[in-house]
């Protein structure tokens, strides 16, 4: 099962190298990392999307409780949260799917970032099924370069 | 007091009590060892920077004490690898420090360069580069208070020739704040009560102990638990030394050349509690079928090792000596269930009893050779199971573990977790300066014994009279014995018949003493000699070629699955 964790760490170089090489050394997976500061400069917060059964998540989160640099480990997963991913979309544009892509683009609220004689790049937000949603209908008119930032979440409410 | 890093270095060491550093010097670190030589700060030299790290681990095992490094930059650094890794596997307190290049040519490729922190991240319990001369003092604090608290472990230092050289104002921190460092130490009161009721309600249940409760100095605490409930109890190479091997209720150590009782009980008991230990693999044979009629109770600090291996149903997280006074508290408010169950469990230790009387430890005594776990017996009764014993990897380990009597903990010192080859000689060196007045004897075999035979150079330089008996079947012996059981006899690479040293020679070339025992009438009366010799001694015993480490569970299979002699 999929599962977002929100890891607090100390914003100090080599952080960032000690959580991912936890991940590849005990053979955890990373399907996406997103890491920036906090607005106390001296921590910064990741939000890590990992997969794996009951054991490997205990494992996973005592892990990286261990790590010195680690202050807080939330699973996400196991509480009501909400997710957001930045998508930018570089689509080949003639005369003929240009209508098409801008149509396409308005249903998901996306935004025209940058446009050429052959291109219209889209940005777009929301969570993993709208875009993957948008992705789907805008392949059959040529996608040319896709970049996500990876997922960020929070907890819902006061929790 | 404006001090240089290197002078910051010293009077830290020195505010936290350290007695002696292990290392080689190097370009990287020469002002340091210009320092460490104004101040007549104890350093013993060693002669590879692999076996400096084994000395401080040897010291800190024995003593209890964080075991210091320091060597310099690049291959330096990356000679202390192995003796990382063996200490973070065994959870060794160590702080070792490296020498590094300038922090302006970090990142060029700068002669004697390596990227330390980042090749010692998986091996260490934390690691620190030192940027700025005035984050060096607080960066030592926090490397001893790491080094040493909640599950210890091996933290290391990395020191760049610029911050050595740099000044700054120096205080010493008194006290150490890490956000995101806190071990738990006093166990749940609630589940220790829950995991009593367990334990008075069990009619098999079987202590198993690990290392954990000798880090914790726990040894009192096992004892009083154990003898007060009554409670058989199996120790993991690692724990052995925790509770006395001669006592009634010890069924000696468990898993892979773990004696037939141990195995038997544990695959049979209703109840496991294991303190300090961590199910690892060596111990618990196939998984599924580890104590399989049994719940578990786990006492561990390191709550990553709950639940790792084998479900837990009643994890206790905490420091073991606490928990177990925890749990000796509750016992004695409960004094009459404490009776009833040393009724109830009557039949389970005669149980345990008949295993015992149908499969001891043993080994068949043939005429005209020697046979190892005989000289390991021998070693024990001459030196009346006082000595410090540290091995080497292989069957001169588990010999030493199966032959040897441990009854009292920090005198067992052997590369559990990692295995390591070549461990015993330098770890035998550093409990040596640590007690200096026990007898320290490095039990080892003829291969393993080459790996760091170098060090018996440290051994003659500094007059540590440690004792090398070498268990010498011209084999890597543990590797044919795999060879003949799973490998139709394919002695493939294991072979070191008239190719090794004359050890004899060898030890005299280094300035030590050489014997040789070749028969076994022999064997006391060169091991006497060996032992009342003042200096450090070599002692090469020709053994039985073709002698096997028996029980044995084969990788994977069940703990049930014993091979027995």
């Amino acid at each position: 099962m999929k599962h977002t964790l929100s890891v607090l760490v100390e914003n100090e170089f080599g952080v960032l190298a000690r959580v991912a090489s936890l991940f590849s050394a005990r053979g955890f997976n990373i399907e996406s990392l997103c890491v920036a500061e906090t607005l106390d400069p001296s921590l910064s917060l990741m939000t890590i999307v990992t997969r794996g059964d009951e054991m490997i998540m205990e494992q996973i989160t005592k892990q990286l409780n261990k790590l010195i640099n680690v202050i807080k480990v939330t699973n996400l997963s196991e509480r009501k949260f909400v997710d957001r991913e930045l998508v930018m979309i570089k689509m080949k544009a003639t005369r003929t799917n240009r209508a098409e892509i801008l149509r396409i683009s308005d249903i998901f609220r996306g935004k025209v970032v940058d446009v050429s004689h052959k291109t219209l790049t889209i940005e777009v937000t929301g969570d993993e099924g709208k875009i993957n949603a948008m992705i789907e209908l805008l392949k059959p008119l040529g996608i040319k370069e896709v970049a996500r930032t990876g997922k960020i979440a929070m907890l819902r409410g006061t929790q | 007091m404006k001090l240089t890093g290197a002078q910051i270095f010293i009077e830290a060491l020195k505010q936290e009590g350290v007695e002696v550093i292990f290392g080689y010097p190097g370009g990287a670190v020469l002002n340091i060892y210009d320092e460490i030589h104004k101040a007549n700060f104890r350093h013993i030299l060693v002669r590879h920077e692999q076996g400096a790290v084994h000395a401080a681990d040897g010291y800190a095992r024995s003593s209890g004490k964080v075991g210091v490094c320091l060597v310099t930059s690049g291959p330096g650094a990356t000679n202390t690898v192995t003796g990382l890794a063996t200490a973070y596997m065994d959870s060794v307190p160590l702080v070792v420090f490296t020498g590094q290049v300038p922090t302006l040519l970090i990142g060029n490729d700068a002669f004697q360069e390596a990227d330390i922190v980042g090749i010692t991240r998986s091996c260490t319990k934390h690691n620190y580069l030192v940027k700025d001369v005035k984050d060096l003092a607080r960066i030592i604090k926090e490397a001893f208070y790491i080094a040493s608290s909640g599950r210890p472990g091996p933290v290391l230092v990395d020191l760049p020739k610029n911050v050595i050289l740099d000044s700054t104002n120096f205080e010493y921190p008194e006290k150490v704040e890490i956000r995101g460092y806190h071990p738990t130490y006093t166990g749940h009161s609630f589940q220790i009560k829950r995991a009593l009721d367990l334990i008075y309600k069990s009619k098999r249940p079987v202590a198993y102990v690990g290392g954990g409760v000798i880090l914790s100095d726990a040894s009192k605490e096992l004892r009083e638990f154990i003898t007060t409930l009554g409670i058989p109890i199996t120790m993991t190479l690692m724990g052995l030394g925790a509770f006395p091997i001669k006592h009634p209720l010890s069924l000696g150590m468990l898993g892979m050349h773990g004696t037939f009782r141990a195995n038997m009980a544990i695959s049979e008991s209703d109840l496991v509690i294991a303190i300090g230990a961590r199910f690892d693999d060596r111990v618990t044979g196939k998984v599924d079928e580890f104590a399989p009629h049994a719940k578990i109770i786990h006492v561990d600090i390191d709550p990553t090792s709950i639940s790792k291996n084998i479900k837990v149903d009643i994890p206790i997280v905490g420091d073991c000596k606490q928990v177990l006074k925890g749990f000796l508290k509750e016992i004695r408010a409960r004094e009459e269930e404490t009776e009833k169950v040393k009724g109830r469990i009557k039949p389970w230790l005669e149980q345990i009893e008949k295993w015992k009387k149908k499969h001891a430890l043993a080994y068949k005594q043939e005429d005209g050779v020697i046979k190892p776990q005989y000289v390991v017996e021998m070693i024990g009764e001459l030196t009346k199971g006082e000595a410090i014993i540290a091995t080497e990897v292989g069957q001169n380990q588990m010999w030493a573990a199966q032959f040897y009597e441990f009854n009292e903990p920090r005198t067992f010192l052997t590369s559990g977790g990692l295995g390591t080859m070549g461990y015993g000689l330098p770890a035998a060196i550093g409990a040596q300066v640590a007690n200096p007045d026990k007898i320290v004897i490095d039990i080892a075999g003829d291969g393993s014994i080459q790996m760091n035979i170098q060090e018996l150079a440290t051994a003659v330089q500094y007059r540590l009279p440690v004792k090398i008996v070498i268990l010498n079947n011209a084999y890597l012996g543990m590797v044919r014995q795999w060879q003949e059981l799973f490998f139709d006899r394919r002695y493939s690479h294991t072979c070191m018949e008239n190719i090794a040293p004359d050890f004899v020679k060898l030890a005299e070339a280094y300035g030590a003493a050489g014997f040789r025992i070749e028969k076994v009438e022999e064997v006391v009366p060169t091991l006497k000699k060996a032992l009342s010799h003042p200096g450090p001694v070599m002692v090469d015993v020709i053994v039985e070629k073709f002698e096997g480490v028996y029980p044995m569970v084969p990788a994977g299979a069940s703990l049930k699955q014993m091979l027995l002699v």
